[in-house]
């Protein structure tokens, strides 16, 4: 059934997984299950991109085409032996046809080329961090399994990869008691461990390529605040609540008067504002976490939204 | 690489090899290193007569400031390269945050 009932049904899951991700950054609940919010973050993103590329190319295919492959080989056939304009009949034009194919296998290259482009720049970023460490770092009893880099203001951060890093300043070292500087820690090994910069790569491409779109800031957003509290809670396992919290809040009101230049905070926006304090709020009240059943039929809901797609394009008619 | 910023001037391999006299190493080792340094960009090299000089492409603390402020970018498409703690906050956040660590310390001093 290529043609006006797949493409329309591909339009619905687009339409629908932007709506859907509208709705769930509002949402409260992510907050409680970060892991199951992030699975459905993930499914809206890809069903959305899968969605919006094959409407497009559902119309631009001729119709009596078996599969949109076997009409995108068809219509660069014709166009190869000169025919292009000569080819069925069709209530569309073969112009506007060939304009939405066109769309849509631009659309699909960009896609693909933002998440190529992407990743290049932070393994570049990643090794340039590596080098500089290297000559920069070293090992402190204080942090152990951390390197230690003389610099007064607090930070602490972890480097993903195959040769992960977790980096810690001077002033981190300071500014934190061992309990919290050992939650920090925790924290950014659940990171590295569970590879959550994989997680937030995608949308972290996204939001460069389409900067213009409110959706894909707020996804993004979203997405690298539920990875944080994530983090938070595999470090709440192993370490007390009020040692994580303690470092988040020290961490959060020493940089207001060290650095956080107050452009920098006025360019985020306002939904970026109380993202630490959020963090802190749920690790000293947590909320309990959704019921099993509920978490099941989120994992239900991102299978079957990734699947729909999925199976109306590759699916013979 | 330290030793190239304890002086400075630029010095040649033997004059960075004496300066190594802990640590044991042989004469063609330290010029692979420095070597190597200079590929990546640390060091740079010139000609002197039949030996190459070394010295620092830029000083310590311009590489950690460098290394610095990627970490504490607050927004910006390189800090999607590493994963950070936590982002400093102003205003109202702040007053909250110091409100919390006031009732974590009250609540049995941490």
């Amino acid at each position: 059934m290529t043609g006006p009932a797949d493409a329309a049904l591909l339009a619905a899951v687009a339409i629908g997984s932007v709506r859907g991700s509208a709705a769930l950054g509002a949402a409260r609940w992510p907050r409680r299950s970060p892991g199951a919010a992030i699975l459905l973050w993930q499914a809206l993103g890809l069903a959305g991109g899968l969605a919006a590329v094959g409407a497009l190319m559902e119309i631009g295919v001729p119709p009596g085409a078996a599969s949109v492959a076997n009409g995108v080989t068809r219509v660069a056939s014709s166009a190869a032996s000169g025919r292009l304009f000569t080819t069925g009949q069709s209530a569309l034009p073969v112009f506007l046809r060939l304009i939405s194919l066109v769309m849509g296998l631009a659309l699909l290259a960009q896609l693909c080329s933002v998440l190529v482009a992407s990743s290049a720049m932070v393994i570049r970023a990643r090794r340039r961090q590596r080098a500089l460490l290297a000559l920069l770092a070293r090992g402190d009893p204080k942090a152990p399994g951390a390197l230690v880099v003389d610099y007064p203001a607090a930070a602490a951060y972890c480097l993903p990869g195959l040769r992960s890093r977790i980096v810690v300043s001077v002033g981190a070292l300071d500014l934190l008691r061992p309990a919290e500087l050992a939650a920090v820690l925790a924290h950014e090994r659940a990171h590295l461990r569970e590879r959550h910069d994989l997680v937030v790569l995608p949308f972290t491409a996204l939001r460069r390529a389409f900067g213009w779109s409110r959706i894909c800031a707020d996804a993004h957003q979203s997405v690298a605040l539920l990875i944080e509290m994530l983090a938070d809670d595999r470090a709440l396992r192993a370490r007390p609540a009020r040692a994580l919290a303690g470092a988040l809040a020290r961490f959060g009101t020493a940089g207001c008067t060290e650095n956080a230049p107050a452009g920098a905070l006025a360019v985020s926006g306002a939904a970026h504002e109380g993202e630490m304090a959020a963090r802190v709020t749920r690790i000293m009240t947590p909320a309990p976490p959704l019921a099993y059943a509920v978490r099941l039929s989120i994992v239900c809901a991102a299978t079957v939204i990734v699947v729909v797609p999925v199976a109306v394009l590759l699916l013979p008619n | 690489m330290d030793v190239l910023w304890g002086t400075g001037a630029s010095l040649t391999v033997r004059e960075v090899s004496a300066q190594l006299t802990e640590r044991d190493l042989a004469h063609t080792t330290v010029m692979t290193v420095l070597d190597r340094l200079a590929k990546k960009g640390f060091a740079r090299r010139e000609r002197d007569g039949r030996a190459w000089r070394y010295r620092p492409s830029a000083t310590r603390e311009a590489y950690v400031t460098e290394l610095m402020l990627t970490a504490l970018e607050q927004t910006g498409d390189r800090s999607a390269a590493l994963a950070r703690f936590a982002k400093s906050v102003s205003g109202a956040e702040a007053s909250v945050l110091r409100g919390a660590l006031e009732e974590i310390e009250g609540s049995g001093g941490g």
